[in-house]
């Protein structure tokens, strides 16, 4: 693998100086099961890494009533190991469990898979899904974004030079709200996404109603996509077909898919549509405090 | 060039201090540092499980992690497994199961397996398989594979009834 040097600093301030100083050519190392193959296969050729595991403020983990925060090095057994977060922020636990196998969890942080930026990444649909925002440090201070923001193209975001992915922190869940992320993968597992749906819905008192909605998908367009017009159709609407229907065909709106190996435009524009409706019917299940049946794949 | 660094971690028990470069994974440094040639390259880049090792309790992919990155670390390796001449109860089911042919992957899977049953003792045929997902083996079919990690918790819940 390519030289380079490592440094792994405990104070935030001390990693944004060395990724500053750095002219670019430092990379941030969480979990690294992107980073490492990365420059291992000459994709990257940074001269630096700087390991982030050991800043405290990078590995928060904390749940309360103001909302959830994950420090950007968490890696993702850990959110999917609290049984409070499982059951508040479904989305992002159904994605933490899918990210690679068991192993890759072991080290793969949600903050890392943000950073990567992949238009399938699994992560992202249920951070905007949830109303994630990212908390970015830098030499000239602190900025907020939300995830659906943050992704600009295939593996670019809105970080620059010397700037720091610190947390993402998301709102408290309302009462009777629920959230679901799945993905179409011709297999059962370790595969990248064909088509993927987050969705958060939150329910009135009788549970009938959609109060409001948020719908993500993933794969289907240079980054992942908050389908902003299909999410607000279900406001104030009953939580039945009809209208999941409608959201879905919204949802199919907005898709620009690829046609490549993974499948044709026309299909994952077709899974769009089939994937809003199963991802919606779900989440709306989960506020309802119904069993959800689901097996990651399908 | 950057400089050898000095790293100290406990593996299988044992403190063992080496020197490695940072470009080195924790899979180079087992390896070719430190002769502990148990733990298998495969795929090198996180598909295949062959170098799966334990890393503060957890299972990780040894060629993913940089060997820097284990200082301080408890690590335990394919050849912590077994007890003096006695094999634990995953290995003797691999063996008597017949669930390895060229058994490359056969350590991984292993080191695998013991993560599974620290973390669930009677695991059902399908949480076994979407455990062992990061685990290859382009021999056997897993069927074999399966069925001796159902043996291998039958025998550790006897043994622990």
């Amino acid at each position: 693998m390519r030289d380079f040097e490592y440094e792994a600093p405990t104070a935030l301030s001390a990693a944004i100086e060395l990724l500053a100083q750095a002219n670019g050519s430092a990379k941030p190392l969480a979990g690294g099961t992107d980073l490492i193959d990365h420059v291992r296969t000459g994709r990257l050729e940074p001269d630096l890494l700087v390991d982030v595991k050991k800043i405290d403020e990078l590995n928060v983990l904390k749940l309360n009533g103001d909302g959830l925060r994950v420090g950007a090095a968490v890696p993702c057994y850990r959110i999917y190991g609290t049984p409070e977060i499982s059951q508040q922020y479904a989305a992002l636990t159904d994605s933490c469990r899918i990210i690679g196998g068991i192993q890759i969890q072991s080290r793969a942080s949600v903050g890392g898979n943000l950073c990567n930026s992949g238009p399938a990444a699994d992560s992202i649909p249920s951070l905007i899904v949830l109303g994630g925002v990212c908390v970015i440090a830098g030499p000239n201070g602190t900025r907020e974004v939300p995830a659906e923001d943050f992704c600009t193209a295939p593996g670019k975001n809105v970080l620059e030079a010397g700037e720091l992915l610190v947390e993402i922190k998301f709102p408290a869940r309302a009462t009777n709200s629920g959230s679901h992320y799945r993905r179409f993968i011709p297999r059962n597992e370790m595969d990248i996404a064909v088509v993927s749906v987050g969705a958060s819905v939150v329910l009135d008192e009788s549970k009938e109603n959609i109060v409001s909605a948020r719908i993500a998908l993933g794969a289907v367009a240079a980054t992942p996509l908050f389908a902003q017009a299909a999410s607000d159709l279900l406001a104030g609407q009953p939580a039945n077909d009809e209208s999941i229907a409608r959201a879905a065909a919204a949802a199919k709106e907005i898709a620009t898919p690829i046609t490549d190996m993974r499948g044709t435009a026309e299909y994952r524009t077709h899974l769009v549509g089939v994937f809003t409706q199963r991802v919606l019917n779900a989440a709306i299940s989960q506020a309802r405090g119904e069993a959800i049946c689901y097996k990651p794949g399908h | 060039m950057a400089k050898k660094r000095v790293v100290t971690t406990t593996i299988n028990g044992d403190t063992h201090e080496f020197l490695c470069k940072p470009q080195q994974t924790l899979l180079e440094a087992l390896r070719d540092v430190l002769g502990l040639t148990g733990t298998k390259e495969g795929c090198s880049n996180g598909n295949c499980g062959a170098c799966t090792v334990q890393m503060n309790g957890r299972p990780v992919d040894s060629c993913l992690v940089l060997a820097v990155e284990a200082e301080g670390a408890d690590l335990k390796t394919i050849e912590g497994v077994a007890c003096g001449n006695h094999l634990d109860e995953v290995q003797s089911a691999f063996l008597e199961g017949a669930a390895l042919q060229c058994g490359i992957c056969t350590p991984g899977f292993i080191m695998q397996t013991e993560s599974l049953l620290e973390e669930n003792a009677t695991p059902s045929e399908e949480e076994i398989r979407f455990y062992l997902s990061g685990n290859l083996c382009r021999c056997t079919g897993y069927d074999k594979i399966v069925k001796a990690v159902q043996c291998a918790a039958e025998q550790r819940q006897a043994a622990n009834a």
